[in-house]
C-alpha cells in the first residue's frame, strides 16, 4: 500500500511539474465551458444537464490524452525496467498510476464547481442532480482512466496508446446510440454496455447500484487487462 | 549467495539463454563476458526479476524468483544497460523517489542521498533534470540509484559503456570499493575491464557458459600453443623457414614480408611444453640476420575470449 502512494505521488508530481496537467485542464475547461454556456441562456433553465451530457464525449478524448504516457513513456525510454526491478508488485504499479490519472481528472473537475455555484444565484438549482452528476463524472473518469491505462500498457508509442484509448472510450460512449446496427436479441446487452446510458442515470440524481456496478466493472476489467498486458512482457 | 540452475530463456523460438548454472558467492565481483547478443543482459534481467525464466531456478539466499520475487528485488540493486532513468525528473527528486520506494525512512534517506551524491560525484548536478545530464553523469546517477538501499547484491549491466577513460577509471574504483563488502555482478564486453575489476569471470557465448573460473586461472589456461613473434632485417624468407624448421618443437611458421625496409615478420607456433626462445635465438645468432623484434605472445583474457567465442 505504501508503494502505491509513492508511485501515485511520483506520477502526480510528473503531471503537475510538466505542462501536461495544465494544458489538459485548460482544454477541458474551454471545451466544456464553451459548449455549456453558449446554449445555457437559450434554455433558460437553472440546471447543469447540458454540461453533464457533454462530459462522456469530452472525456473520451481528454482522458486518453492524460493516460497515454503512463506506461508508453516508461516502455519507450526503458525506465519500466527500473520500475519492475524495484520492490513493487504489478498491482502497486497499476493502481498507483490509475489513481494518479483519476486525481488529475478530479482536479480538472474542481474548477467546474463554480458553474453550479454561479447558477444557484440565477435561479432555483436542484442540487440532487448536481451531486449525482459529479459522482457520475468521477466514476466515468475513473472508468475511462482504467481503459486508457490499458491502452497505454499495450505499446511504447504514446500516439498509438492515445488512439486506441480514444477509440475504446468513444465506442463505450456511443454504442447505445448505434443500437440499430445490432440484431434485436442483443440490444439489451449492448445497451447495458453504453457508458453514456449509465452516466446519465446517475447524473439525473438516481443512484442505482447497477450503474455503480457497471463503472466498477469497467475499472476492474481495464486494470486487470493492463495487468495482463504488462505480465505478457516478461 | 546466489544459486542459478538450468536457467533458460526463450524469446518465441529463439533461445537467448540456454541452461545456465551458476553459483555466486558473497563478496565476489563476478564479470559476465560475451560477445553482443550472447545472453548477458537477458541473464541479468532474469536475475533481477525483470524477465521470468522459461525454465530453471534462481535462488537468492532463501528466496526463489518465482515464489518470492519481491524479497529478491529488495536484496538487489540494479543498474540496467544505458541507465534508462526518468528523463524529466530532477536528480534529487529521482533519488528521493527511489529512496522512498526502497523503504528508507526520513533520516536514513537524507543521509543516504548525501552519501551517494558524494560517492558518485553528483553534488553539483542534484538540481538538474536528468535529461540535461551527460551520458557519464547519467550513468553515475544510475549507480547511485542502484546503491540506494545499500543492497547486498549489486547487478550492473555494462556500467562503463559510453564513458570517457577518466570516468571509466572512477566507476571502476567505485565498483571495486563496493566489491569489498558486497557481491557485485557486472556484464561487459570490454575485456580489460573484466581483468581489472573482477575476481571471477564467466564467459557466455550463444546463451551457454563456455568458461567459468577465477580471472587468474582463466588467463593461465589461455592458448594451447605458445606463439612467438620475430621481426628480422636482411633476411630471406625461404632461408629463414629452412633455418627455423630445424628446431624441434616448432609447429608452424608464417612469414610475412613487409614492404618498407625489407622487414620480415614471422609468427612461430610452438608446442606448449617448453620455452623455445633460447633455441630460436641461438639459431638466429648463427646467421647474419638482424633481429629487431622478438617476443612471446602474452596470454590474456582476450586470447581466451576469442578462442572460446569464435564462430566455429
Amino acid at each position: 500500500m505504501k508503494q502505491v502512494v509513492h508511485i501515485l505521488n511520483k506520477e502526480l508530481k510528473d503531471y503537475f511539474i510538466s505542462p501536461i496537467a495544465y494544458i489538459v485542464i485548460a482544454i477541458f475547461l474551454l471545451v466544456t465551458g464553451w459548449f455549456f454556456f453558449t446554449t445555457f441562456f437559450l434554455y433558460n433553465q437553472a440546471d447543469l444537464r447540458n454540461f453533464f451530457n457533454l462530459l462522456p464525449i469530452t472525456f473520451s478524448f481528454v482522458i486518453p490524452a492524460i493516460t497515454m504516457r503512463l506506461f508508453s513513456e516508461e516502455l519507450g525510454i526503458g525506465s519500466y525496467e527500473i520500475l519492475r526491478t524495484l520492490p513493487v508488485t504489478f498491482r502497486d504499479i497499476v493502481i498507483g498510476k490509475f489513481l494518479a490519472g483519476v486525481l488529475l481528472i478530479a482536479a480538472a473537475l474542481i474548477p467546474t464547481l463554480s458553474y453550479p455555484v454561479f447558477i444557484a444565484f440565477l435561479g432555483q438549482l436542484d442540487w440532487g442532480p448536481v451531486a449525482g452528476g459529479y459522482l457520475g463524472a468521477v466514476l466515468l473518469g475513473a472508468a475511462f482512466t482504467a481503459v486508457g491505462l490499458f491502452a497505454s500498457s499495450l505499446t511504447r508509442n504514446q500516439i498509438i496508446a492515445f488512439i486506441v484509448g480514444a477509440i475504446i472510450c468513444f465506442s463505450l460512449t456511443l454504442v447505445d446510440q448505434m443500437l440499430f446496427f445490432f440484431p434485436r436479441s442483443t440490444l439489451g446487452l449492448i445497451g447495458y454496455l453504453g457508458a453514456d446510458f449509465h452516466f446519465k442515470n446517475i447524473a439525473r440524481g438516481v443512484i442505482d447500484s447497477r450503474d455503480i456496478l457497471y463503472f466498477f466493472s469497467i475499472i476492474f476489467i481495464g486494470l486487470y487487462c493492463a495487468n495482463l498486458a504488462l505480465r505478457e512482457k516478461e | 549467495m546466489i544459486h542459478v540452475e538450468n536457467l533458460t530463456k526463450y524469446y518465441n523460438a529463439f533461445c537467448a539463454v540456454d541452461h545456465i548454472s551458476l553459483d555466486i558467492h558473497k563478496g565476489e565481483i563476478l564479470g559476465l563476458l560475451g560477445p553482443n547478443g550472447a545472453g548477458k543482459t537477458t541473464t541479468l534481467r532474469m536475475l533481477t526479476g525483470y524477465f521470468m525464466p522459461t525454465s530453471g531456478t534462481i535462488r537468492v539466499k532463501d528466496h526463489t524468483i518465482d515464489e518470492n520475487p519481491l524479497e529478491i528485488k529488495k536484496l538487489i540493486g540494479y543498474l540496467p544497460e544505458s541507465a534508462p532513468l526518468y528523463h524529466n525528473m530532477l536528480v534529487y527528486d529521482y533519488l528521493d523517489y527511489i529512496a522512498r520506494i526502497r523503504g528508507l525512512d526520513r533520516n536514513q534517506k537524507s543521509a543516504r542521498i548525501r552519501f551517494l551524491a558524494d560517492t558518485c560525484g553528483l553534488n553539483s548536478v542534484m538540481h538538474f533534470p536528468i535529461n540535461d545530464l551527460s551520458k557519464g553523469l547519467r550513468q553515475r546517477v544510475g549507480l547511485a540509484h542502484a546503491m540506494m538501499s545499500d543492497p547486498e547484491i549489486l547487478v550492473l549491466d555494462e556500467p562503463t559503456s559510453g564513458l570517457d577513460p577518466n570516468q571509466i577509471v572512477e566507476i571502476r574504483d567505485i565498483i571495486r570499493q563496493i566489491g569489498k563488502e558486497k557481491t557485485v555482478i557486472l556484464s561487459t564486453h570490454i575485456l580489460r575491464e573484466a581483468e581489472a575489476t573482477c575476481d571471477r569471470v564467466v564467459i557466455i557465448n550463444q546463451g551457454k557458459i563456455v568458461a567459468d573460473d577465477l580471472t587468474e586461472n582463466l588467463k593461465k589456461s589461455a592458448g594451447k600453443e605458445r606463439v612467438i613473434h620475430i621481426s628480422l632485417l636482411n633476411a630471406d624468407r625461404n632461408a629463414v623457414e629452412a633455418q627455423l624448421m630445424t628446431i624441434d618443437g616448432i609447429i608452424g611458421i608464417e612469414p610475412r614480408a613487409d614492404a618498407d625496409g625489407g622487414k620480415l615478420d614471422i609468427r612461430l607456433t610452438c608446442q606448449p611444453a617448453a620455452d623455445m626462445r633460447e633455441n630460436i635465438y641461438k639459431a638466429i645468432k648463427k646467421t647474419d640476420w638482424i633481429l629487431i623484434e622478438f617476443y612471446q605472445e602474452t596470454k590474456d583474457l582476450e586470447t581466451v575470449f576469442r578462442e572460446l567465442t569464435k564462430e566455429n
